[in-house]
């Protein structure tokens, strides 16, 4: 027993190591990195360190893969999808305002970690402008203000919403937004409450 | 001066809450004007002075002073040193910045141990932050131009543009995700384009810089670590080579930039 998981341990850091062949600059790059994170935990290592498939080939591909690579990307991502469990896919828009505009959280480390039982966000301000009354808003994503005015809330409009937002490579492979349902930084429902935020009619988004 | 700076602050503050400011421009131009205003009197001078008095003063069980560190231009010449690091040192085998060579002098020139070189080095007040400051203070008017002669040095450029490309983590990001288009910001805060030169230059030329909300000076590796921090990694380990590496490949990006560090920051 002991022997197996042993084994499958060795069997997975050689998956890892290989993910590179030996000698190039990344393999190299990958190795510099084992040694700067070396302080982590096994579990902050995979949660915070070690890439996925998407990001290895992203990062690779400095976030413009090549067609097949692209596809095969855009077919994986689709199948990560998952929906709140009662099936609402828009919460409340107030919900979603909040979330919106915290930026806290997920800070680990001894140096400057977040406080305890500081709240999780999805930060959309620091990219994007939302409600025109807040002006701090950053230009790294598009505008989305009046996003549910111009597009109406219709049921695709709705689904399509949620699932950008719970993973935006589904739709544009290497996207540069995070998967923020994906990756479990926001729960269904909190993407669900996002999802109102820029759709309901009643939302500063669309005032 | 207190008050003064005091009135500069509720100026910007006021200046914010103008309802004008949907402008972007008028924005970054009134941040811009406080950042002038401060560098007039940059805090940073008293780092500066502490350097210089640690550089030259003995210390450590060996009783030396740094005069005789080679900072990559020959022993004890600090003038013009910081623009040329990090850089390749045969003494060490090791691609070094200026922090890891401090160390590296504080250790085999004075005795002491690694703990106690870089002890606080990311709290407000440390040795090294004086330090770094007084260096590059005198890199002041100088082109960055780190050597590119010996293979290490340009692996550590590679290798440094891979890490800045490598997405990971609960948010998917690498350093170019914030840092590799013109024109972003987070907030209000502006970005630098580390793909093109000159906004790389803009950015490199200001570090060390002193940090208002953090009232301490930042050295280039304590402001590298930050920003892993807030990509939501661990701690990254001081002076581990991926950091010097990801500092190599900035500073190349940013070559033929002339030095202003240190530099005043939000």
């Amino acid at each position: 027993m002991i022997y197996g998981s042993r084994f499958v341990a060795i069997v997975s850091m050689l998956t890892v190591i290989n993910a590179y062949a030996e000698g190039t600059i990344q393999a190299r790059a990958e190795a510099l990195v084992r040694e700067a994170f070396a302080g982590a935990t096994p579990t902050e290592w995979d949660e915070r360190l070690r890439q996925d498939e998407a990001q290895r080939l992203c990062s690779l591909h400095r976030n413009t893969p090549p067609a097949a690579i692209a596809h095969q990307l855009l077919e994986a991502q689709q199948r990560t999808l998952r929906y709140p469990a009662n099936g609402k896919l828009m919460g409340d828009w107030r919900k979603g305002e909040k979330l919106a505009a915290i930026g806290t959280g997920g800070h680990i480390g001894k140096i400057q970690p977040d406080r305890p039982g500081i709240p999780r966000g999805g930060n959309c301000y620091a990219c994007h402008t939302l409600a025109t009354k807040e002006i701090a808003a950053g230009n790294l994503g598009p505008s989305l203000t009046h996003f549910g005015k111009l597009r109406g809330v219709s049921p695709e409009m709705v689904k399509y919403t949620y699932e950008k937002i719970f993973n935006a490579q589904a739709f544009h492979p290497c996207s540069m937004m995070p998967r923020f349902g994906h990756n479990s930084w926001l729960t269904p429902e909190e993407v669900a409450d996002a999802v109102a935020y820029l759709l309901d009619p009643e939302s500063p988004v669309n005032q | 001066m207190t008050t003064w700076r005091r009135t500069s602050v509720l100026a910007l503050l006021a200046a914010l809450a103008t309802p004008s400011i949907g402008d972007d421009n008028h924005v970054t131009g009134e941040i811009n004007k406080y950042r002038q205003m401060l560098q007039e009197g940059n805090p940073a001078e008293l780092q500066e002075l502490r350097g210089e008095e640690l550089w030259t003063t003995p210390r450590g069980p060996r009783n030396a002073t740094l005069e005789q560190c080679d900072l990559g231009l020959g022993k004890g010449i600090v003038a013009g040193a910081y623009a040329q690091l990090p850089r390749y040192f045969a003494d060490a085998d090791q691609v070094q910045d200026i922090e890891a060579r401090l160390t590296y002098c504080m250790i085999t020139l004075q005795g002491l141990t690694r703990d106690e070189a870089t002890q606080g080095w990311f709290k407000p007040n440390s040795d090294m932050e004086a330090l770094v400051t007084y260096v590059a203070t005198h890199s002041r008017g100088k082109a960055i131009a780190i050597p590119q002669a010996h293979a290490r040095e340009r692996e550590f450029v590679a290798l440094g543009e891979e890490i800045f490309n490598r997405r990971a983590g609960p948010l998917d990001f690498s350093c170019a995700t914030c840092h590799s288009q013109g024109g972003k910001r987070i907030r209000l805060q502006e970005l630098p384009d580390f793909n093109t030169n000159k906004s790389a230059q803009s950015s490199m030329i200001t570090w060390p810089a002193y940090r208002v909300s953090q009232s301490a000076v930042w050295t280039t590796e304590r402001r590298l670590i930050d920003c892993l921090r807030q990509m939501r990694y661990p701690d990254a380990a001081y002076l581990s080579p991926a950091v010097i590496a990801l500092e190599s490949y900035l500073q190349h990006q940013a070559r033929g930039g002339v030095m202003e560090a240190p530099g005043i920051k939000r």
